[in-house]
């Protein structure tokens, strides 16, 4: 019995607080970047909290019943992944709570939110192919779609799938609303066609938009942790140093249109993906 | 009276967030971008505004500060209280400048209604010509001290225009 609870308690409340740190860390590490001091790792929750506090002015009520859907599918998809389920499972419910964002911001009648959920439904265009592509790599690897037996795998996946690990990486750089990708909506300071996607969201609605994005920030990390499972030494170092990684393409790009994401994405993607799985079946 | 320190300590946690998260909207009324340049000044390294949490957005319905500046005409009223009326509760309004204030050296132009507070509720009014990024700073934090008064309910803290002058 443990063995469920102990992974959905870690799921439901450990992970968006840790989601909250590594947000935090990210902004005093961009500040760093910019030659600034930065805010303090606590702000995220500064933000959370300040938010819940606001007058709540959902323009309707798909709206929020969106948001509300967005956090739950990311909740759930975090707590599969700690009890070590299906990976195409998660990555699906992963995609219909993302679905649900684009939703509530169509369903709105300004045109910044219209734009914005455009780009969003091609940002997920561009980087939910290549997530199933990084899946079925790890399935002709280990046999499995189960996390739970890729965790117990033998050897670090990530010898044998090197380009599927990047390709990963650029689906991370979508996910977290990093530049050149940051189209639909850009995080911390940043604008884009005001705040794109997440314009209408406001008060406590934003709030929940943002908890589910720590949700989701644990989960992309996660998948990135099943290249190196074998050690716990390894999951951190990978983890952090893909961060960093993240954070530097950040800070040292600019942001391109959207036509210029679908093709890049998809020929380096779909490229290293075929390389690796062709080496993979062949080799 | 548990109950009642469940609330306190509650109110306590709320306007420590409060304070230390207030995202700017900035509206420029018709000012001669003397004070918007001064504005933007204190989001660059140099003074680094984000250390205290601050974000400059583009959305009025994130903002909790706006800041106004120029003289407020027949025009741009209507967009001024649009402005403000998107902007969900708590919210403060600081009006920078010379003109922000009083309608400055445009007070007599025929298109002219005056300064900020003729058309929303003011807050804390930054004066100068142009006002200083440590003046703005300044009046960024006195209106952080609204926050305080103003309760958890959204309709009880109805910010009206107590008119705090700041003195340079």
């Amino acid at each position: 019995m443990s063995q469920i609870i102990t992974p959905v308690i870690v799921g439901l409340f450990v992970a968006p607080l840790v989601g909250g740190f590594i947000n935090g860390m990210d902004r005093i590490i961009t500040a760093r970047m910019q030659g600034r001091i930065g805010p303090p790792v606590l702000q995220p929750f500064f933000d959370v909290i300040k938010l819940f506090g606001k007058e709540s002015m959902a323009v309707n009520v798909w709206q929020a019943f969106c948001a509300y859907s967005y956090l739950v599918a990311s909740a759930i998809a975090v707590v599969l992944f700690f009890l070590q389920s299906d990976l195409l499972l998660i990555i699906f419910i992963q995609a219909a709570g993302a679905v649900f964002v684009v939703m509530g911001a169509l369903s709105s009648t300004s045109p910044f939110s219209q734009v914005g959920a455009h780009r969003e439904l091609l940002q997920m265009l561009s980087f939910e192919p290549l997530l199933i592509l990084v899946i079925a790599g790890i399935y002709l690897e280990t046999g499995s779609f189960k996390i739970h037996s890729v965790y117990t795998w033998g050897q670090p996946l990530i010898i044998k799938l090197p380009f599927l690990f990047v390709v990963l990486v650029y689906a991370l750089t979508i996910k977290l609303r990093k530049s050149p990708f940051d189209l639909s909506t850009s995080h911390h300071g940043h604008q884009e066609i005001v705040k794109g996607v997440l314009t209408d969201y406001s008060g406590p609605f934003l709030a929940l938009i943002e908890i589910g994005h720590w949700f989701d920030v644990i989960l992309i990390l996660g998948f990135c942790s099943l290249f190196w499972s074998t050690s716990w030494i390894g999951v951190i170092c990978l983890i952090i140093i893909t961060y960093f990684i993240e954070l530097l393409i950040d800070n040292t790009t600019a942001r391109m249109n959207w036509r210029w994401m679908l093709s890049y994405v998809w020929a380096m993607g779909l490229s290293l993906s075929s390389i690796n799985l062709l080496w993979l079946i062949l080799g | 009276m548990i109950t009642k320190r469940i609330h306190h300590l509650r109110a306590k946690i709320m306007t420590h967030c409060r304070k230390n998260s207030p995202w700017l909207l900035h509206y420029d009324c018709g000012s001669c971008n003397g004070c918007d340049i001064e504005v933007l000044a204190c989001l660059t390294p140099v003074y680094d505004i984000e250390r205290f949490g601050i974000i400059n957005v583009g959305n009025p319905m994130h903002a909790d500060i706006l800041l106004a500046t120029g003289t407020v005409n027949l025009r741009n009223k209507k967009v001024l209280e649009n402005l403000y009326e998107q902007m969900p509760f708590p919210k403060v309004v600081v009006a920078i400048g010379a003109c922000g204030l009083t309608g400055g050296i445009f007070r007599e132009a025929y298109n002219v209604i005056g300064g900020i507070d003729k058309v929303i509720p003011v807050d804390v009014y930054v004066p100068g010509c142009p006002a200083k990024p440590e003046a703005i700073i300044d009046g960024v934090v006195m209106a952080l001290e609204k926050f305080d008064k103003i309760s958890r309910m959204p309709n009880a803290g109805m910010p009206e225009a107590s008119g705090e002058q700041r003195h340079d």
